[in-house]
């Protein structure tokens, strides 16, 4: 469902991050993308430091926690493996991006920006004036991945997904889409959804597939915990472009599902 | 009672917290200003409200969370909403009293930089981006910044304007008609500095104990603006250091990391 060229968001907050998902990308060889997320974190890293993106649309781009997205730093201070575009935002320009996407308005309003160097170099903010009161606000265009890519919890057999925690702009990111794919930790008979909770249902969602742990290592609320150890250990990895290398190959493109390579990692992944 | 050793970031840390008011609502940042601001909650101001960008609204975390969006947050919070709500209805809506934010760089009108070093489309360090704080500093009723203190960091001109203190202070933020006042202080290793009423240019305005206001001037990289009479901190209590180190070594404890 991904295909090279896309706009692709695969998103997540610190929480139920498609790490399985972001892996497939990477066995794919899928090139030429355009990654787009509020926080791109260590799939986005592992995607960059592949050449499987030209172009990142983002807000904050770290490894949380930790400090800096080697991969990403590389691509944008020395053009390895490949030159990347940048497209900067604010968190609150972002939201506001997708938000107009799933409501398929052309463009976003928020209270922000003004003064800042944002929009010197982000030419998608630009400013208004309130038709209303006068007040001048920026205005950011909607944002429509032609692929969003999230995990959740839970599915039932129809297909209508259920998700809780830290819910970021998941919901947002899938209306948005052209396209869509979630990958969940299970599918049970019966969501037992209480009536206000996030639930995306089945006709809204292109496919879903069970990737049990596929967030790893994020964290899925009521399933397992964030694997600390992992994003730390991730900094010495994704220094050196070499170790960065090898350790794709070995974990990544060396097996053939997610479950390979959680296996692969036995041993060499202390767990917090 | 003789005084009990600390280090300069816990004094940095205890300063900032001080400046909390009890009941407020506040919007919290990952690092020092996480450390701070539940600091404040469990000490003298225990009924304030700490906010996550991540939308956890009213949280208590037993321990510091290490990424914006732990699931501690999650778990220990009033209400959980989405990013799309977080941004807009609670901090675009004007519902937050204190944004508490960290920075590489500062200037003088407490401007603040989280985006590059060097110029942007070559930058020398690509820093993670702006996140929360442009709107987090515009929208806020006030702001705090809690950094340490150096020339790398306290720079004549930033490399980028990430988010607006007093832009080129006098009445040049007021211009902008942002809803908040701007930042009230600025907490680091070495002291505090609040802006001139006036020209919006920051004072140092008391030097944290054993700390020369000749060492505070050659941590800055503009001419530094001194107060007539500079105030000492109050050093750490007994009471600040005890909850201080506990929360860390908890927190040290349950990420399995040193904190």
């Amino acid at each position: 469902m991904v295909r090279d060229g896309d706009l692709v968001a695969l998103e997540g907050f610190t929480h139920l991050i498609p790490f399985g998902a972001g892996h497939e990308l990477i066995r794919q060889g899928r090139r030429h993308l355009t990654l787009v997320r509020l926080t791109p974190d260590v799939i986005y890293d592992q995607l960059i430091g592949m050449g499987c993106a030209d172009k990142l649309v983002f807000s904050w781009g770290g490894n949380p926690g930790v400090g800096s997205l080697h991969r990403l730093r590389d691509a944008v201070e020395n053009g390895w493996p490949s030159p990347l575009a940048v497209e900067e935002h604010a968190h609150a320009g972002m939201a506001a991006r997708y938000a107009a996407g799933a409501a398929h308005l052309p463009f976003g309003i928020l209270r922000g920006y003004l003064g800042t160097d944002l929009p010197k170099h982000t030419p998608n903010i630009r400013f208004i004036e309130c038709p209303f009161t006068g007040e001048r606000l920026a205005a950011v265009p909607a944002l429509n991945p032609d692929v969003t890519v999230i995990h959740a919890q839970k599915a039932d057999r129809k297909g209508n997904v259920l998700m809780w925690g830290v819910v970021g702009v998941q919901k947002e990111a899938v209306l948005a889409a052209r396209r869509s794919i979630v990958t969940v930790e299970e599918i049970v008979d019966r969501l037992d959804a209480p009536p206000n909770a996030v639930v995306l249902p089945s006709w809204v969602i292109g496919a879903v597939s069970v990737v049990k742990g596929g967030a790893f290592p994020s964290y899925a609320q009521g399933y397992y915990s964030r694997n600390n150890a992992f994003y730390e250990q991730w900094d010495e990895v994704a220094r050196d472009r070499g170790r960065f290398r090898a350790w794709i190959e070995r974990h990544v493109l060396g097996t053939k599902d997610f479950d390979g390579f959680r296996r692969s990692l036995e041993g060499a992944v202390s767990h917090a | 009672m003789p005084e009990r050793p600390y280090t300069a970031d816990e004094m940095m840390t205890i300063a900032a917290a001080r400046m909390v008011r009890n009941g407020a609502v506040c919007f919290v940042g990952i690092g020092l200003p996480s450390a701070a601001a539940n600091l404040a909650r469990l000490t003298r101001a225990p009924d304030t409200v700490l906010i996550y960008e991540s939308g956890t609204i009213g949280t208590k975390p037993a321990v510091l969370p290490l990424s914006i969006g732990d699931s501690e947050l999650a778990e220990t919070a009033d209400a959980v909403v989405s990013l799309v709500e977080i941004f807009s209805y609670w901090l675009q809506g004007g519902r937050i009293d204190l944004g508490f934010l960290g920075a590489a760089q500062i200037d003088r009108f407490a401007n603040i930089n989280s985006t590059v070093i060097g110029p942007y489309d070559k930058p020398t360090v690509r820093l993670p981006g702006a996140g929360g704080a442009p709107e987090i500093a515009a929208s806020c009723g006030e702001v705090l910044i809690t950094l340490r203190q150096s020339k790398r960091a306290f720079v004549d001109t930033l490399d980028f304007v990430t988010s607006v203190g007093y832009l080129d202070g006098g009445n040049s933020r007021d211009r902008l008609r942002l809803p908040g006042k701007g930042p009230t202080a600025v907490i680091t290793d070495l002291g505090i500095l609040t802006p001139d009423p006036v020209t919006k240019e920051l004072v140092l305005t008391s030097v944290h104990p054993g700390v020369t206001v000749e060492q505070a001037t050659a941590a800055t990289g503009w001419p530094l603006r001194v107060a007539p009479h500079p105030a000492i901190t109050a050093p750490p209590s007994n009471d600040e250091l005890t909850v201080l180190r506990d929360l860390l070594d908890r927190t040290a404890r349950a990420h399995g990391t040193h904190a």
